[in-house]
């Protein structure tokens, strides 16, 4: 399509302030779609100990968190197609699930206050991310207890894939399921970031 | 289908120029807004092998239509004068000054050329959004390139 654009130079002044112009207009836009309810999902990012972490929220609540790892780009592209492409960098609405986070990260939040969507889980695995919630701050449990506590005693490796498939770590806790032998076990994050995490709950030295 | 975020990015700044080539710097903003507000509520359903960008610059010929006729409506400017954008671009050309010379252009010559030259459309296409003839089109985009290049360029080249 370049071919038709051959006067550029007649056209230079055009852009004139575009850079600023069009981030100023992008940021407008995002502000204009969420008032009139077409923004079907907002996201930002924040720095954490643990690397930076994505943020999604639809209008119902946070929806997704996702670690550099699993590339924030494809997490977007996966948001498009399960949820809706109406998909927009907006920090506002994601606020709230930031400054938590942020508190949590500081050592000053044991508990995470913000509506959450749960619509990327179903099953039994919805199940297991639910019972998460109640494993307390620099607590853990066991695969096997967590197993039991959802209904199935005999699940160990179903939840150790819905663990391992949480659209909402950090904030739905699935760190604090580990090994019965008191090893890690996977992580979405990775390995490290577990450690990081159960570390600075207490909850491993 | 992208990521909403993703058009902006790829689209946003073929949109803006084409909007301030219809409109000049200020009222380009609001067609600009306006343009992708429309554009992201029927976005969902826009065929999978629709070409983007040509659905975007129809909207935005539309959407410059709407502006351009509630700016005209309230002839008498409101208190705050909008802040013009930086109104010079890197290699020093005018804003104002290419907008003086499209100004003076027909109408149809002025969309003609601001949507196959910088919005990229075929003539074809441009005769559909105009509802004109391709032959038209290309007629009306040449006219228009032609007397740009003899007021406009001749204009900056004095100086």
């Amino acid at each position: 399509m370049n071919t038709t654009r051959h006067d550029d130079a007649l056209f230079s002044a055009l852009r004139a302030g575009e850079g600023e112009n069009l981030a100023r207009l992008r940021a407008r836009l995002a502000a204009e779609a969420d008032d009139a309810g077409i923004l079907d999902v907002a996201y930002r990012t924040v720095d954490t100990a643990v690397g930076p972490l994505l943020l999604a929220a639809t209008e119902a609540g946070l929806v997704r968190v996702a670690y550099d790892r699993e590339d924030h780009d494809a997490v977007l592209q996966g948001l498009a197609d399960k949820v809706s492409p109406r998909l927009m960098y907006a920090p506002a609405r994601l606020d709230l699930a930031a400054h938590q986070l942020e508190e949590y990260f500081a050592g000053t939040r044991q508990r995470f206050e913000v509506p959450l969507d749960f619509r990327l889980a179903s099953g039994f695995r919805l199940g297991v991310l639910r019972h998460l919630a109640d494993i307390a701050y620099g607590r853990t449990e066991s695969y096997t207890q967590v197993a039991t506590a959802a209904g199935s005693p005999r699940a160990v490796r179903a939840v150790g894939s819905a663990c391992a498939t949480n659209p909402l770590p950090v904030v739905v806790p699935c760190h604090r399921v580990i090994r019965a032998d008191g090893s890690y076990g996977g992580y979405v994050g990775g390995p490290d970031a577990k450690h990081t995490l159960l570390a600075l709950e207490g909850a491993v030295a | 289908m992208k990521t909403f975020e993703h058009i902006v990015a790829e689209h946003g700044t073929t949109v803006l120029r084409v909007c301030r080539a219809i409109l000049g710097p200020v009222d380009a903003d609001d067609a600009w807004s306006e343009t992708f507000l429309a554009a992201m509520r029927a976005y969902p359903d826009l065929p999978e092998d629709a070409n983007v960008e040509a659905w975007l610059v129809t909207i935005a010929h539309r959407k410059s239509i709407d502006v351009h006729r509630a700016t005209s409506r309230r002839a008498i400017p409101v208190d705050a004068v909008p802040e013009k954008a930086a109104a010079t671009a890197p290699d020093g050309a005018d804003l104002d000054d290419l907008y003086d010379a499209l100004r003076r252009l027909p109408i149809t010559q002025r969309q003609a050329v601001a949507y196959h030259h910088l919005g990229g459309l075929p003539h074809r296409e441009v005769a559909t959004v105009l509802g004109s003839t391709p032959a038209a089109a290309r007629r009306a985009s040449a006219d228009g390139i032609k007397t740009l290049r003899a007021t406009y360029q001749q204009d900056r080249a004095r100086r």
